[in-house]
Formats: C-alpha cells, structure tokens, sequence
C-alpha cells in the first residue's frame, strides 16, 4: 500500500463554530460546520459550484476525502449529492448543460485542468452505479473490460487473473465460476451489482465512487453489498452515496450531510449519529423531513 | 499498491494511441454525415443547374402574313376545314421572306427547321382569337425548334453545343441575333400543355393533373381506411393470434417492394376486374393499398399518444367505446393522423414503379379530366423524358424533377408545421 | 360515370333513412316524456335506418360492378355470327376488345363487318339493361332496408349495441384489407407463376444460366426458343445491391452513430433533417441523377484511370442506390443506438472508456441485433428498388461480378417485359410474374426477419 503521492500541504483546516439555526432555512448558510478536512487527504475539493445551465446545483462545498476512508454522503433526495459525486471523476462531463466550477484535485493534480485526460482520470476514479449496469456481454467479458481497454493485461493468462482477482474481491467468484461465459445480464440484481464492482475494481482504481449501490437491492443482497464495501477500504479510498441512514452508518468512517446543493456539516460517522453539530444534520437524522 | 501504479504507467502509455483513435472515429463519423449532407447539396445543385434553362425557351419574331389561299381555306368557322388547313405554310413562307437567298430543297428544309413544327398550330390559334388577322401582316415571336433552343441557350451561356445543327442554321442564328429577332421567352407551355414528341411543345400539365388526380382517389380511400383500421387496432382488437397476424402484414407490406403493388394491379384490377390500363382510377386503387401501411401506422401512433386517462375519464362518464373514440380519441390524434397522410401522399406523388405495370406509362398527350381518361403522373413523365434521346429533354426532366421537388418540399413542410402546432404534449 | 351517380344515389338515400330514424324515435319518445326514455340517443336510431338502407344495396353495387362486365362479354361473345366466333382464347380477347371499342366508339363504325357492329350494338343494349335493372333493384332493397330499420324503431329497442357491432365489423374489415392485400400479391404473383412453369420447367428458370426472354409471338416465326435461366438477373440484383449496401452501410452507420453520440443538440437538429431529405426524394430522380451525371462522370474518370466502365454500370446505379439509403439505415440505426440505455454509455465511460471505445465495445455490440435487422430491411429495399435502376443498370443479362460491367436485374426485367403492349399469356410476361414471386419471396423473408429482430431488440429495452 505504498502510495507515490505528492502530500499537499495542508492548511490548517479552518476553525468552524456552530452556528444555531433555527430554522431549516440554508440560503444563508455560509460554512460547512465539522471536520471537513483530512490531514492525508487523496482528494481535495475547494469551493466546488455546479451549474445545470442557470440553475446551481451544488454552492460552495469544500471538502477533502482521507486516503482509505469510507465517506459517506447522505441528505434528502435531490440535495445535489450524486451530482456532486459524478464531478469527481467528472462523469458530469457527459451532460451538456452541466458546468463545474472551482477546484477538485486528486494527489494535488487539478482534475479539471485542460492538460488531464478524463480517461486516465476515471481508470484511477472508478464508479458503481444506481442501477447495476453490467455490459451485454458475458461475465468474464464485463470484467475484462476495463483491463482490456486500457491494455492493463499482457497476455491471455494475465487477464484470466485479472478477472479470476476481481471478483474474488468483490465476492462473486464463488458464485459464477462455472458460468464466466454467460451473459452477465442473467445474474441477480445484488450479483449485478457485485459484478459492476468488480469490473471497476479490475483496473486497480485509487478511488471508487459509489451512487446509491445498493437502492436498487433487496436487504439480503445490500448486505453483501455492505460487506464487501467494508473490505473493500482496505485497499480502496471510498466515497459512498446513500439515502439510508443506517448504510451510512454501518460502511462509513466519516459522514457528509448535503442539504439543498450545500454541504451542512462533516463529522466521523458516530459523532454525526449521535451527536450531530448542525441543527439541520440533526432534523435530517432524526426523520424530521427527507 | 504498486499495482495500482503500474496501471497507471501502462494506462499513461496508452493514452496517445487511444486518443489518436477516438479522433480517428470522430472524424470518421463528420466524414459520414458531411458525405451524406453533400450528396443532398450535390443532387440539387445538379438537378437546378440542368433545369433552370427549361423555365426559358426561345422563340424567333417573324414577320407573319396570315393569306387566306396559303393556309388552304374558306372560312375560320368550319372545323374541317381548319383541321385539314396547310398552318404551317404561314411561318413557313414567313422564313423565306426573312431569307430570301435560300433556295434548294434541302436548305429550305434545314431552314424551316430553325422553327417548332407545332408552330403552324399556335399561329392557327391565334388567327382564331382574333379573325380579323386574316390577311394582315403582323410581326410574331414563333417557338423556335428545341435543337435551335438546346444551341441558342448554350451559345448564349459561351459554351455553344451545336452537334445537330448545320452550319448554315448557325448562320442563319447570328443573323437573327445581330438583328434582335432571336430571344428568349418565358416557356409557358412547360405548365400549359401535355406531353409532346416536341421538347418545345411539350409541358406536364397533363402530368400534373393526372397525378393530382390519382392523389385524389388516393387520399379518398387511403386516410378513411387507414384511420379505420388504426382505429380498430388500437381500441377495438383483442390481443389474438389473428390481431398479431394483421399487424404482421401490415408491417410486411410496408416493407414489401413497390414494384409488387404494380404486379397486384396489373394482375387483378386490369386482368381481372378488366378496368382499362392508364387511367387513374387503377393508378389510385395501387397507391392506395401501397399507402395504406404507412398511415395505418402513422394513426396507429398518433392514437397511441393519446393518454389512456382521457380515455378513463370518458368511460367514467358513462360514455360507450365509440363515444370515447369519436370525441375524444379521434379529435385529439387528428393531426397526427394528416401528418401521416401527408407523408403517405408524399410518398405516392413520387412513387412510379407500380404505375409503369398498370400502363400509366404510356404517351399521352391530352390532358386528363377525369378518373377515367387516359392518364400519366409526373414521376413517370420524369421517367420518359429522361427516355427520350432529344437534348432538350434532359433540361425539361430536371425542370419536371424541380416541380416534382417543390410539390413535396411543401407537403413535407406542412406536414411539419402541423405536427409542430397542433400536437400536443402530455 | 354511372355508377358515381348510383353510389351519390345510395348515400343520399342513407342519409334521408338517418333524419327519418331519428324523427321517428324522437316522435315517440315525446309522449314518453322526452328522449331520456329511448334507451339509445336519437341518433343511433337513424343511423340504424340509414345502415339497413344503404349497407346493403353497396354490397350489391360492389358485386354488380364485380360480375356484369364478364357476363355481358361472355353472352355478347356466345351470340356473334358464326363467322366471327372465337377459335381460341387469343382470339376471344381480341374479338372481346373490338367489340367493347366500338360499342365505347372508340373504334369507327364505318366499314366494320355488319357481324362485328351487331354484336357492339348488342353490348350496348345489354349494358343499358343491366344499369337500369341494377337501379331499380338497388333502388327497391334501399327502400325496404328503410323501411325494416323504421319499422324497428321503438323506444325499448336496443339500436345502440347494433349500431356499434356493425361499426367494429366495418373497421375491422378496413384492418383486414391488409390481410387481403398481402392475400391478393400471392394469388396474383402465384398464379401467374403456375402457369409458366408449366411452359418453363421450375429448375431451369432458378438454376438457369443464361437469360433471352425473347419469345415468338406466333408459332412460326424464326428464333421462337426464349430462354428463362434467371440467374443472371439474381447476380446482378446482387451485384447492384451489394454497391448500394457497400455504400449506404459504413455512411449511413457512422452518420447515426456521429449525430447521436457526438454531435451538439444543434447541429442535430438540423443535420438530422438535412440527411432525410435524401430519403424524401423519388427514386426516378435518383434514376435520373445516377443516368445522366453519375454514370458519365464514373466512365470519364475510369478513362482517365484508362479502366472501361460501362455507361450502364452496376457501380453508377448501385451506388446512387447506396446515396438513398444512407438515410433509411442512419435513421433506423439511430433509433436502436438511442434505444441502448445511458447507463451502458456510463457503466463504461466511468471505466475510463474513450467515446470510441464505449461506442466500439459496448454500444454497437448492445445495439447489434438492431442494426442487423436494420441492414437486413435495407437490403430488401436495395433487391427491391425498381427505378434506379431501370434507367442507369442495363438491360443485358450479363454473369458477371465486375461492378464496372452493366448488369441487369429482377425488376429491371419486370419493367422490361412488362411494360408495351405483350399479350398477357406469353410466357415472356409470365415470366415478370415468376420474377416478382421470387422477389416477393425473398424480400418477405427479408422483412419478417428483420422486423422480429428489431422487434424483439425493442422489447429487450423497453
């Protein structure tokens, strides 16, 4: 796990009071309130907009996510916290309208910057879905994909372990071994999702992004969906989109609450359960509205 | 993860030949669409550049003297008499009069030529709009032969094509010119008159009206049968094996070559209802049944957009299956409905194969004025122009290609503007 | 136009049978206390009435104006003088057609044999009967289906449900007009067909090798021995075809994939339309184009290479074929490329996937069995296309698989032998019909097969 990372040097993460607020209005919410910057950070975000056209999705949110974290990112639906997540490796890219501001670094590198490639940006910023969304091919097909695009394999058995690793990590090799060959649209929805996971995690990314992996799933299958999130930061940085409280709680070390495009507050997860800093956080949590 | 960071290597190494390639495809995919968008442009350029001369024709001013005993008759009253009336002796004679060195058969010849042979006829004419021309003199443009026209106009344009011509006629050419007696003329005849064996003569008003006709009958049996028929499969049909096999066959004989249609017509409405060839009853019945898939599944989708809680709230109120078809359904997809039928017009104005089987193709020069006369459409005019050897007759198609164009650029853009205003979002 | 002013004749009959149905159950509804006590709404009565009246004496109009012209014929043809009396069937037609000339007076009477005139006048009698009985009978049954829907009229009686019974059986006919559409090509293809091969021996027309419809038209005449080998006219189908697909496929293919993968809203909007427009124009200005500029451009510039390329080659008229399908196949191809879910286009540009590679690896392969079936559609529109080829491929029957060479194809020789007065028994037009039923055969085959495919790639989706 020897990371060749350029540490920024870190400002002291700025000195936050907490404001009282009374009333669940945010417009003039300035600051994010909690511990939204790491000491070892592998991405940084600084005053981050996002714009649909006229309309701002996301207002000023700084934030940082720790190497080997599992951050979780909850609020109420259509807070802006998938749009902000899709910045990160700058899915975004793909809508028209959609227009980032401000700075999103990895490893100090300014991921916005014209001299980056969006392809190397997301082989090392991988993604996992709403909706599983395995190829029309087969398993070991779906797997390989990303090893074969990028032209990580240098040979036919090369890419046999790839693919035999990657789902061992995501815990589907057991399950479909004896069938790499069909079509990976026949698997469950949870397999789906695992498949989905290994795929991504077939190309070693640094970091994986995670919208609402398992909103789709049946209890059973987020279980294992949860399970494997939870090995998986061992060796993976992990950010995680969620609308259930209780996910967030059971995978995450550290928790952000997004309310209406800001970000309200980020404290480790247990503080944020039990104790939250912001009268919001705590309205939220405690089923208030959402 | 020393992993993750060889990755990282071979992925940077990658990355030039990658992008290499996805510029690659993107260029390829502008090469595509330019391609596509250039053979329009090329088309039209094309067809405009040959046909615009065709809007113009030329005509020769001679110095005409309308002699009774020349013509050969007594009076301008008697029918038989101007039919069997030597026309053509007045231009013929007013040539020699503006050439009077001209002599020997063959040079007469050459030189009675320079002149439309169905000149003599519109002289005829117009002796008979006004009587009192009998034997006055009178200074006439006179439509000039279609060889003289194809040589004067590409003389004109500094490239002169004189391959039928003699030299005497080129001649002969200048003279007029130097003198103002050569010009060109708004060709009216080109929308006045039928077909003709004469490229100067001949128009596609005959053409015109029989496809207006045929479109007609067309349009009469198509829209209310397909309507119907979209109608009883998309509110009425139970879901059946019999269902499925009537949309099998419509969607087939969407996709079934036109040519066949014209096969069926010859086969059963002339071979065996023995309906005459050519006329424009047969011609309509054939573009019916080819039409008919298209605006089934036009109406078909125009039905389908209506949303079922209209229909709900209509069955809520009490009212039967066909009050809710017939006040609610059928208004609210109507313009679907004429779009479809436009574009299913469209589709059977410039349609020609299947007219070609049912005789639709043969020389006609009359024009038609019913659902039972004789008659061609102008897709198949274009057909028998492009046929005819005559230089001339490559200008006349294109001008008939452009009128074919204009008639269904505008039924398209109607099509289009109605379905912009009247359809409706849900 | 006599039979225009007997169906004007029924409808206005039908509508007089609707005002009087409707009257009549408003009439006696009234003491009723109003036409809240009818169980239909007045006009379902009359148009009841007006369905007993008019329904029908159409029916019998349509079968009158289907039957009395071979009756007639046959009876005028039964009572001519000996003399004149058909020998064969040839004969019958052209007897049967001098006849009806001179009774329509098409032909002058002047100087016909005094058998011939009396048979035209014979027809012409006939004829007059048959309208004025036809009137008086459809004339009669209007009248007393008027009377039979009056006569029903009552304010218990259900007209309602009977009216819209007869309603669904009139639609559902207008639906199976398809049915007999398709019923009718077979028939009139197949039966054509049985009869020359009864002349032209099935293996020797599909395996045939050389192709010369020329056929004496009387028995003695020099070099009466066609030959029907049509294989000739397949390799050229497919020659032509395969230009056209050579050209329509990779352009029509990338335009799809550029417009709706990469191109802006805009320039969408208006290439999308642009490129449609090919589509919109009639195949004989393709005919033209490819005739008069396309082919000679192709045998210039083959000059110049010092390559000989007919001025009817198969390349001139195969690929201006290609130019107007390009737009059938970017349409059809952008359909199912649009139909391919934006999660496969995430799933796989999150994996760091360039958009070529997306489109290459997941996309194309997701959309394939749509755009097989796509291509499949367009190439029964290629074997299928009639004008273009008429006038830019040639008429000689050539084997041969040089795209510079003319060739000719199945609908060129439709048209060819088809079209100019052939008398209709010939075994050379025969001929057309036995090329139309492979034609029809193979581009069903086609079509039933691409539309399950793409109908099946819908549902996958949907």
């Amino acid at each position: 796990m020897t990371q060749a990372i350029t540490a920024e040097k870190k400002k002291p993460a700025k000195k936050t009071t907490a404001k009282a607020v009374n009333s669940l209005d945010v417009s003039d919410h300035k600051a994010t309130v909690g511990k939204n910057f790491a000491d070892n950070a592998k991405m940084t975000m600084r005053n981050v907009n996002v714009f649909y056209d006229d309309k701002q999705a996301i207002h000023d949110v700084s934030v940082d996510i720790a190497k080997n974290e599992v951050i979780a990112m909850i609020g109420p639906s259509g807070c802006g916290k998938s749009t902000f997540l899709r910045s990160l490796n700058r899915m975004n890219d793909t809508v028209d309208i959609c227009r980032v501001e401000g700075q999103i670094c990895m490893d100090g590198e300014d991921l916005y910057s014209p001299k980056l490639d969006v392809v190397e940006l997301r082989a090392r910023v991988g993604m996992v879905f709403q909706k599983p969304n395995p190829f029309p091919k087969s398993i070991y097909e779906n797997v390989a994909y990303g090893p074969k695009i990028h032209g990580l394999a240098d040979s036919r058995v090369d890419l046999d372990e790839i693919v035999e690793n990657s789902l061992r990590k995501a815990g589907l090799w057991e399950e479909v071994k004896e069938r790499l060959h069909q079509a990976g649209t026949g698997l469950s929805g949870g397999q789906q999702q695992r498949l989905c996971i290994a795929r991504a995690i077939a190309v070693s990314p640094e970091v994986i992004l995670m919208d609402e992996p398992c909103s789709a799933l049946d209890p059973i299958a987020t279980a294992k969906i949860e399970e494997l999130i939870e090995e998986l930061s061992q060796n993976f940085t992990i950010a995680i989109v969620t609308h259930s409280m209780q996910q967030a709680a059971r995978v995450s070390h550290r928790t952000a609450y997004f309310h209406l495009g800001r970000l309200i507050e980020v404290n480790p997860t247990e503080q944020v359960f039990t104790m939250p800093e912001h009268q919001l956080t705590e309205a939220y949590i405690t089923g208030r509205f959402g | 993860m020393t992993e993750a960071l060889n990755n990282l290597g071979k992925i940077k190494k990658s990355l030039s030949r990658r992008n290499r390639a996805e510029r690659r495809f993107r260029w390829y995919g502008r090469m595509a669409v330019f391609i596509g968008l250039a053979a329009v442009m090329v088309l039209f350029t094309d067809i405009i550049s040959k046909g615009q001369g065709a809007f113009r024709i030329t005509y020769i001013e001679l110095e005409v003297t309308y002699e009774q005993d020349r013509i050969g008759i007594q009076s301008l009253t008697d029918p038989e008499q101007l039919a069997t009336g030597n026309w053509e002796a007045l231009y013929k004679a007013a040539l020699r009069n503006e050439f009077t060195e001209v002599s020997g058969r063959r040079d007469k010849r050459k030189l009675y030529g320079l002149i439309s042979s169905g000149a003599g006829f519109d002289l005829k004419d117009r002796l008979l709009a006004n009587p009192l021309l009998l034997g006055a003199t009178e200074n006439v443009w006179i439509l000039a032969d279609d060889d003289i026209d194809t040589y004067y106009k590409s003389w004109l344009d500094g490239e002169p094509y004189a391959a039928r011509m003699s030299t005497k006629q080129l001649q002969w050419i200048d003279e007029l010119h130097a003198q103002g007696k050569i010009r060109l003329q708004f060709n009216k005849n080109l929308f006045t008159r039928g077909d003709s064996r004469e490229p100067e003569q001949a128009g596609i008003r005959g053409a015109v009206m029989g496809s207006l006709l045929t479109l007609l009958l067309t349009l009469l049996l198509s829209f209310p049968i397909g309507v119907s028929a979209a109608i009883y499969l998309e509110e009425f049909a139970p879901r059946n094996r019999w269902t499925d096999f009537i949309e099998v066959n419509i969607n087939n004989l969407a996709a079934v070559p036109s040519i066949i249609f014209g096969l069926l017509g010859l086969a059963i409405f002339i071979n065996f209802f023995h309906i005459p060839r050519s006329v424009p009853i047969v011609g309509g019945l054939v573009l019916t049944l080819m039409t008919l898939p298209t605006i089934i599944i036009t109406s078909r989708a125009a039905i389908k957009s209506v949303p079922p809680s209209i229909r709900e709230a209509a069955l809520g109120m009490g009212a039967s299956k066909y009050q809710v078809v017939l006040h609610h359904v059928l208004p609210l997809s109507l313009p679907g409905m004429l779009t479809g039928a436009i574009i299913g017009m469209a589709q059977a104005l410039g349609e020609s194969a299947p007219l070609l089987m049912i005789g639709m193709v043969a020389f006609i020069v009359d024009i038609p004025a019913g659902f039972s006369d004789p008659a061609t459409v102008l897709p198949v005019q274009i057909f028998l122009w492009a046929d005819s050897p005559e230089r001339a007759f490559i200008e006349k198609t294109s001008a008939a290609i452009m009128v074919l164009l204009s008639f269904l650029i505008v039924m398209n853009t109607v099509a289009v503007w109605l379905r912009k205003r009247l359809e409706r979002r849900w | 136009m006599q039979a225009t002013n007997i169906l004007i004749l029924i409808i206005g009959l039908g509508a007089f049978a609707f005002f009087l149905g409707r009257g009549r159950s408003i009439a006696l509804a009234a003491p009723l206390g109003g036409i809240r006590k009818l169980h239909s709404l007045p006009s379902y009565y009359g148009l009841h009435a007006a369905l007993w009246c008019a329904l029908p004496s159409l029916f019998l109009l349509g079968m009158w104006m289907m039957f009395d012209d071979p009756l007639i014929n046959s009876i005028v043809v039964k009572s001519v003088a000996s003399e004149i009396a058909p020998t064969n069937s040839a004969s019958y037609n052209l007897l049967l057609n001098k006849i009806s000339n001179l009774a329509d007076g098409i032909l002058p009477r002047k100087g016909e044999n005094a058998a011939l005139v009396a048979a035209a006048d014979h027809m012409i009698s006939l004829r007059v009967v048959s309208r004025w009985s036809l009137t008086a009978l459809l004339l009669t049954l209007s009248s007393l289906g008027l009377l039979w829907g009056w006569s029903r009229i009552s304010a218990s009686f259900r007209a309602r449900p009977v009216v819209e019974k007869v309603m669904q059986n009139i639609l559902l006919a207008c639906a199976c007009l398809a049915i007999f559409t398709t019923v009718g090509i077979v028939l009139s293809v197949l039966f054509e067909s049985i009869q020359f091969f009864r002349s032209v021996p099935i293996f020797d027309f599909v395996f045939g090798l050389e192709w010369s419809p020329q056929m004496a038209i009387r028995e003695d005449q020099v070099g009466s021995s066609g030959s029907f080998g049509a294989v000739p006219l397949f390799v050229g189908t497919l020659l032509v075809s395969a230009v056209a697909m050579v050209v329509a496929v990779p352009i029509g293919l990338m335009s799809a994939i550029y417009l709706a993968e990469y191109a802006s809203k805009s320039v969408r909007a208006y290439a999308k339309p642009a490129l449609e427009i090919l589509a919109g124009i009639p195949t004989v200005v393709y005919g033209f184009f490819a005739a008069l500029t396309v082919a000679p451009f192709l045998r210039d510039l083959g000059a110049s290479f010092g390559l000989s390329v007919s001025s009817e080659s198969a390349l001139a008229a195969g690929g201006v074929m290609g130019v107007m399908i390009i737009p059938f196949i970017s349409s059809l191809a952008d359909d199912v490329i649009t139909a391919v879910p934006q999660s496969m286009r995430d799933g796989s540009l999150a994996m760091g996937a360039t958009q070529s590679e997306t489109v290459r690896r997941v996309i194309i392969p997701a959309a394939l069995p749509g755009i097989v079936g796509g291509i499949m559609l367009a190439i029964s529109r290629a074997i299928g296309e009639t004008m273009i080829v008429v006038m830019a491929a040639g008429m000689a029957a050539k084997l041969t698989a040089n795209p510079l060479e003319s060739v000719t194809t199945v609908t060129v020789q439709i048209v060819t032998l088809l079209t100019g007065d052939q008398e209709f028994d010939s075994p050379k037009t025969l001929a057309a019909f036995a090329l139309g039923l492979m034609l029809f055969t193979v581009t069903l085959l086609l079509n039933i097969f691409a539309l399950h495919i793409v109908k099946k790639y819908r549902e996958q989706y949907d």
